[in-house]
């Protein structure tokens, strides 16, 4: 005779990007099912860029996110540049890395205060816990404003920029209007010090899971634009190679492709496995304030990613003053390619991980096909795993309480679901409840 | 000036904000949370009751203000913005999708079977209406808020406007007065660059042109614009081909009903001579 079974069902995740719901049944004996359910209407980018100018793919797919319109911009400006034979100079690279850097700081700081915070401290959103907290949301207001103020120098505006295009930028800055940012760069990274303080402070829940991760890694620099893709498992390839290892598979309960690594299954994408595969790349200052906390690499507790992420933000600080230090005009703000018949693709690091996509185009430039992978749909089974593999340790708590913890473990990952389809409600079924 | 008790703001309890999200990337909501220096004193004066993006805290309505994002493209759609409207004093929309159906919306001018079948292995799960529509399709709004991703500041500028019951000051001018007012100088007239600016709602500040780009119309058509115009001196004096015209008026506002129109005649034409 089975024990008396649940489940745990919220409707409408609440502080994520997008529109979803969770689904979980389990009784006293265990978890029987969990379903991430993403119902995002799909937007169907793929099929209508088909026919679009090759020169419109960062502007359009810039569309598939607001909270982090760069990654997708970066993606899509270096598959072009692959099928096309473009390679931006040390200058230009060197730009994207900052507007990415901008990216990075305003996304996952909007993440840590807005989403994430309100987790640890038990309010329902970053107003109500300025209430009680006015120094922590304040103190990080200052640093996404400050990434924001990047976006908008190199990119035109925070939401959709106007000014990356392939081969380079529409235009390229003054010195003068980078130093102008200096002094604002410098006031945030003490106050990014002061957040990553505060964040290893917080209570996270018991929580070890072991996670295949994957990211960029390359022997040049912490990941953003360029690298190879590696695991910890000893997955190593270019990222041509990329749907040789991963495949898309559709699944009933969502509208989010699942994606898997055809060797192994559910993988890791993201803040943490960025960290766990690169932390030599960190710089000394970052280590040592990692060290000195108890956070050093690897770190496997999903709960205690608002940590790596205000790491991740404080390098994105260092990195963001050594550019406009380092900061050499581009002979061109563009270098310029003929459209002809060719295919390319890309995989950059946007703040939720690795988004990769691949193109084809025709001899007049026109897009022939478009294929996208975003990090959500690559962590989506990790998220249904660490609910199967979190929950059995739990499962004394008030049924209100679980819930909780569930949504809490979706936020971790900072699910961004409209990138996915191409948000969150909780189902938690008690199997006695369902059946009485 | 005497007391106006009609003012949301001087109601008794402090006035419900409501933000609600249909098919859309989340951007313009997030407008809302990139006005960093004015979030906390907004939520000093109304009370956030339902923005899933930033609050698990939901209150009932009925709501004074509802910002709607995002187009609608379900079924469920059909049915929850009828039960927004239900719930919302105000009713307003925020961003292409919500006003001009949004990028999603190039769907309309194809086959959706065939784009279900493009992205999905088994289209049979995906619920999904043939064409995505503005939200004015399917109930009265009260004020459309144009722009891909809106401007924050005019959203701030809107949401004061209905609390204190006037019009907002969004100018619906050019974005080639806006040019003007930056002292740029015209991408098109100088340099040749095809602009969609003669033709778009002012709103960014002329960023394109700013950037020594043309105006790719994110912020939808301006009042009165003479479309068929500016496609003549596209083809005719910047020797654009008729497909990139179409391509121009077709992208993050291509159900706004001036650019559908012209982009439809355009097509007719282009069928024409083939």
């Amino acid at each position: 005779m089975a024990g008396k079974s649940k489940t745990i069902k919220v409707d409408y995740l609440a502080r994520v990007e997008g529109e979803g719901a969770l689904y979980i049944r389990y009784d006293d004996h265990g978890v029987h099912e969990v379903q991430l359910k993403i119902f995002e209407p799909p937007r169907f980018f793929e099929a209508f860029l088909r026919g679009r100018d090759y020169t419109e793919a960062p502007d359009i797919t810039a569309r598939i996110c607001g909270i982090c319109p760069v990654a997708y911009q970066m993606s899509a400006l270096h598959a072009m540049e692959n099928a096309l034979g473009l390679m931006p100079t040390e200058p230009l690279r060197n730009l994207r890395r900052l507007l990415y850097c901008g990216e990075w700081i305003e996304s996952h700081m909007l993440h840590i205060s807005m989403l994430h915070a309100p987790d640890f401290l038990g309010y329902p959103n970053a107003v109500a816990m300025a209430k009680d907290h006015p120094q922590v949301v304040q103190r990080a207001l200052e640093i996404k404003k400050t990434g924001n103020a990047l976006v908008r120098l190199l990119g035109g505006r925070e939401v959709h920029p106007i000014n990356v295009r392939v081969g380079g930028f529409y235009r390229v800055p003054n010195r003068e209007v980078f130093q102008a940012l200096h002094p604002q760069l410098i006031e945030a990274r003490i106050l990014a010090e002061l957040m990553v303080r505060w964040a290893a402070g917080l209570p996270f829940p018991h929580c070890e899971q072991s996670y295949e991760c994957v990211a960029l890694s390359s022997p040049r620099e912490y990941p953003m634009n360029e690298g190879r893709i590696v695991s910890n498992r000893g997955l190593d390839i270019s990222v041509q190679d990329y749907e040789k290892h991963f495949r898309e598979q559709q699944v009933p309960h969502s509208t989010a492709l699942h994606s898997v690594l055809i060797e192994r299954g559910a993988y890791l994408v993201g803040p943490m496995a960025r960290y766990n595969l690169n932390y030599p790349q960190l710089s000394e200052g970052v280590r040592g304030l990692a060290e000195e906390l108890g956070f050093k690499a690897p770190c496997n507790n999903p709960f205690k990613s608002i940590v790596v992420r205000c790491l991740e933000v404080l390098y994105a600080l260092e990195e963001a003053l050594r550019l406009i230090d380092g900061f050499q005009a581009p002979d061109e703000p563009y270098l310029v390619a003929e459209p002809k018949e060719a295919s390319g693709c890309a995989a950059t690091e946007a703040p939720r991980g690795l988004l990769y996509h691949r193109y084809a185009i025709n001899r007049e430039g026109k897009i022939t096909f478009a294929k996208i992978v975003a990090p959500t749909s690559q962590n989506q089974k990790t998220i249904e795993d660490d609910l199967r593999l979190m929950l059995p340790k739990f499962m004394h708590l008030p049924e209100q309480q679980l819930q909780g913890l569930c949504e809490r473990a979706i936020r971790n990952y900072d699910p961004c679901i409209s990138c996915s389809t191409h948000f969150l409600q909780l189902h938690l079924q008690h199997e006695a409840k369902r059946n009485s | 000036m005497a007391a106006d008790s009609q003012l949301i703001a001087r109601q008794p309890h402090k006035p419900k904000l409501a933000v609600w999200k249909f098919t859309s990337c989340d951007g313009c909501q997030l407008s809302l949370l990139d006005c960093e220096d004015e979030l906390l004193l907004l939520g000093q004066e109304v009370e956030i009751a339902y923005f899933m993006e930033a609050s698990s805290k939901v209150e009932e309505g009925p709501y004074d203000i509802s910002l709607v994002e995002g187009s609608i493209t379900t079924p469920a759609d059909l049915l929850r913005i009828q039960e927004v409207r239900r719930q919302s004093n105000f009713l307003v929309c925020i961003g292409a999708c919500a006003t001009a159906g949004g990028i999603q919306a190039l769907r309309n001018f194809a086959d959706v079977v065939e784009f279900t079948s493009a992205v999905y292995a088994e289209p049979i799960y995906i619920k999904t209406l043939k064409d995505s529509t503005p939200i004015s399709a399917h109930v009265p709004v009260d004020f459309e808020l144009q722009g891909c991703p809106i401007n924050k500041l005019q959203l701030l500028e809107v949401i004061s406007a209905f609390l204190n019951r006037r019009a907002p000051q969004v100018s619906a001018h050019s974005v080639c007065i806006e040019c003007k007012l930056k002292n740029n100088i015209c991408v098109w007239v100088a340099h040749g660059t095809p602009c969609m600016g003669p033709v778009t709602h002012a709103g960014c500040g002329a960023l394109c042109p700013s950037y020594n780009r043309g105006c790719y119309a994110c912020y939808g058509p301006k009042e009165n614009p003479n479309g068929e115009s500016l496609c003549h001196w596209w083809e005719e004096k910047l020797g654009a081909d008729r497909s990139t015209v179409i391509e121009n008026m077709r992208n993050y506002n291509g159900l706004a009903p001036h650019f559908k129109a012209v982009s439809e005649e355009k097509e007719r034409g282009q069928k024409g001579k083939s």
